[in-house]
C-alpha cells in the first residue's frame, strides 16, 4: 500500500475545499438554512405534526440527504474532472499508485468534506428547531455511508466527463429532482396510493427514510430494506468504477 | 550490462484506429542522455506514455530498471520521472506543495532538505511559496522538471523540454541535464530540435510515422552520414565552372565568388588534392578556404525524407 500516495493526494483534496471555503463549505449551509427559514420558520409553523414530528424538525434529514448527495457528487466529480482537464492527471497515472489508493484519497476526500458540511448543517438546523436524535450512531453511520456512496457516484461521473456541461448535466437534470421528489419536505405516506409505488423506484427515498429514522424512529419505508438499497447502490458504484479501472475508460487511451 | 530501458515489439493502435507505433524494439543504456527525433506526430510522445503508464500499450512489452511495466508497475514507476510537454500544474498550489504532492505520490517520505536542493539547483527556492498561477513560462517549466525529480528516479524522460522556452532557459536546461547525468540519472529525451539533440545527446533515435528508422551513437552518425563541404573564397570571380574541372562535383555560387565542393567523408578518396591541383592548373586562385560537416539537422532531413 503506498500510504504516501493515498495522504499526498486526500491532502491535495482537502487544501482545495479550505481554498474554496465560501464555495465549498459556506455555500450550501446558507442555502439550507434559507430552507429552515421558509419552510421551518415560515411555512412549517402552519403545517401539522407529521407522524408525530414537529414539521421543522420533520424536514432536518431530509434536508442534511439533500446537501450530502449534491455535494458529495460535486466534490468528488470535481477532484478528478479538473486534473482531468487541466492535464496534470498525467502525474497520477505515472505514479507507482494502484487505483484503490488512487480512489481512497479522492473519494476519501470528498467524503469527508461532506461529513463535515453534513455535520455543520444538523448544527445550524439546531439554530431554527429543536430536534432529538434517537440513534445517533446509526445517524452517524448513515452520514458517512451515504458520503461515501455518493461520492463515488461523483468520481463516476468526473471520469465520464469530458466538459463542464456534462458535469452538471446528472446532478441538475437527475439527482437534483430525485432529492426532491424523494421525501424530504413530506412523509411519502401523504402521496396517493399509486405516487406512493411509483416514488419506491427513487433511490433517495430509501436514503432519506433511513436517515429520518435515525433522529425520531419513524420511517416511510422499513429500515432494513432502506438500508440494503442503500449498500446496493453503494455496490453498483463500486462495480462501475472497477470496470472504469480495469478498462481504462476515458482515463487511459 | 542490462539496460535501463528496454522495449520489445512494442505497438500501439488507438481506439480511433490511428496506429502510432509499430513494432518498436530499443534499449537505453544506463547513465546516457538518448535523444528522440522525430517530426511532429511521429509516435515520440506515445512511446514516451507507454514507459510512462499514461497510455496503455496494444502489444509488446517494456522494461524499466528490469521491471515490467504492467505486471511490476510499482516498482517500475518509482524509477522514472516524466516532465510533460505541455505546461500542466496545479495553478492554485504553491511551489513547495506541489513539490511534497508529487514526491508523496511516488510513494516517497518527506524530505524537506532534498526538496529544498531539487528547488535551489533549479533557481526556484526564491519562489518556493508563490502560486504556480503568478509564475512565467519558463518558471512553471523548471516547477514541471523540479516536480519531476521530487522522488529521486533514474531515469528521467524529458518530452520535448525547449518548446516555447528562451534561450536563457535552454542553455539552463542542458546544464542541468548534463549535472543529472553525472549523478547517474538516464536522460530521455524527445525534441524536434535537432540543435538540441546535436548539443546533448549521447545517442540517438530517430523515429518516423511510428517507426524507429535508426538508433545510433550521436558522432557515429554524424561521421557516417556526414557530408563534408568546402567553400572557396575565389580572388577573381567565374562566369561558369571551366569543361575541364566538370568531373569534380563542383558548384558555382550565384555571385561566381564561391566555388563549392561538397565529399563524403566515409569515402577513402576525398578528391580534395586532385581537386587543388587541377584549379591551380587552371590559375584559379583562391583567397580562403572554409570546411562545413552536415549537421544533424540535414541528416535528419535526408532520412526521413528517403523513408516517405
Amino acid at each position: 500500500m503506498n500510504i504516501y500516495a493515498i495522504k499526498a493526494i486526500y491532502k491535495f483534496e482537502m487544501a482545495r475545499t479550505w481554498r474554496t471555503l465560501m464555495q465549498s463549505i459556506a455555500s450550501p449551509i446558507i442555502s439550507t438554512s434559507l430552507y429552515f427559514v421558509v419552510f421551518g420558520a415560515a411555512i412549517g409553523s402552519r403545517m401539522g405534526e407529521i407522524e408525530g414530528v414537529n414539521y421543522g424538525a420533520f424536514i432536518i434529514p431530509g434536508l442534511i440527504m439533500l446537501s450530502l448527495m449534491t455535494e458529495s457528487i460535486s466534490n468528488a466529480s470535481f477532484g478528478i474532472y479538473l486534473p482531468k482537464f487541466s492535464g496534470t492527471i498525467f502525474e497520477v497515472l505515472s505514479a507507482p499508485v494502484s487505483y484503490i489508493e488512487i480512489l481512497i484519497g479522492y473519494v476519501g476526500a470528498a467524503a469527508t468534506k461532506s461529513v463535515i458540511l453534513g455535520v455543520l448543517i444538523l448544527v445550524t438546523a439546531r439554530l431554527f428547531v429543536p430536534y432529538d436524535i434517537e440513534h445517533p450512531f446509526w445517524m452517524f453511520g448513515f452520514l458517512i455511508l451515504t458520503a461515501i456512496t455518493f461520492s463515488l457516484f461523483g468520481f463516476i461521473i468526473g471520469i465520464w466527463a469530458d466538459g463542464f456541461e456534462k458535469l452538471q448535466i446528472i446532478p441538475l437534470m437527475i439527482v437534483t429532482p430525485l432529492t426532491f421528489l424523494g421525501g424530504t419536505f413530506y412523509s411519502i405516506k401523504m402521496l396517493p396510493p399509486i405516487w406512493q409505488t411509483i416514488t419506491l423506484f427513487n433511490p433517495v427515498v430509501y436514503l432519506v427514510s433511513c436517515f429520518r429514522w435515525s433522529f425520531y424512529g419513524v420511517a416511510d419505508v422499513n429500515v432494513v430494506v432502506s438500508f440494503g438499497m442503500t449498500v446496493l447502490f453503494l455496490v453498483i458504484c463500486i462495480g462501475i468504477v472497477w470496470w472504469i479501472f480495469k478498462t481504462g475508460y476515458k482515463l487511459k487511451n | 550490462m542490462q539496460p535501463i530501458i528496454s522495449v520489445q515489439n512494442l505497438n500501439k493502435t488507438y481506439a480511433s484506429g490511428l496506429k502510432a507505433l509499430s513494432n518498436i524494439n530499443l534499449e537505453i543504456h544506463e547513465g546516457e542522455i538518448f535523444a528522440l527525433l522525430g517530426p511532429n506526430g511521429a509516435g515520440k510522445t506515445t512511446l514516451i506514455s507507454i514507459i510512462c503508464g499514461i497510455v496503455n500499450p496494444t502489444e509488446g512489452t517494456v522494461l524499466a530498471d528490469g521491471h515490467d511495466i504492467l505486471s511490476d508497475y510499482r516498482a517500475a514507476r518509482t524509477k522514472i520521472g516524466l516532465v510533460p510537454q505541455e505546461l500542466t500544474t496545479d495553478v492554485f498550489e504553491s511551489v513547495i506543495a506541489t513539490m511534497n504532492f508529487s514526491r508523496g505520490l511516488f510513494g516517497k517520505p518527506p524530505n524537506p532538505d532534498y526538496i529544498e536542493k531539487v528547488l535551489r539547483d533549479l533557481s526556484l527556492w526564491e519562489k518556493k511559496d508563490a502560486k504556480i498561477i503568478t509564475l512565467s513560462g519558463g518558471m512553471k517549466r523548471r516547477v514541471l522538471i523540479a516536480k519531476a525529480l521530487s522522488h529521486e528516479p533514474k531515469i528521467l524522460f524529458l518530452d520535448e523540454p525547449s518548446a516555447g522556452v528562451d534561450v536563457e532557459l535552454r542553455r539552463d536546461m542542458w546544464e542541468m541535464v548534463r549535472k543529472l547525468r553525472e549523478d547517474g540519472v538516464t536522460i530521455i529525451l524527445t525534441t524536434h530540435y535537432i540543435e538540441e539533440a546535436e548539443e546533448m545527446a549521447d545517442r540517438v533515435g530517430v523515429i518516423n510515422h511510428g517507426e524507429i528508422v535508426l538508433v545510433e551513437e550521436k558522432a557515429q552518425l554524424m561521421q557516417k552520414l556526414g557530408k563534408k563541404q568546402i567553400r572557396l573564397e575565389l580572388l577573381h570571380s567565374l562566369e561558369a565552372i571551366p569543361e575541364t574541372l566538370s568531373k569534380h562535383p563542383l558548384r558555382l555560387s550565384s555571385d561566381g565568388k564561391e566555388l563549392v565542393y561538397t565529399y563524403d567523408t566515409r569515402s577513402d578518396e576525398t578528391g580534395i588534392t586532385v581537386l587543388l591541383k587541377n584549379l591551380s592548373e587552371h590559375g584559379i586562385d583562391f583567397r580562403d578556404l572554409h570546411t562545413r560537416e552536415s549537421t544533424l539537422e540535414e541528416i535528419f532531413v535526408s532520412l526521413v525524407t528517403k523513408k516517405k
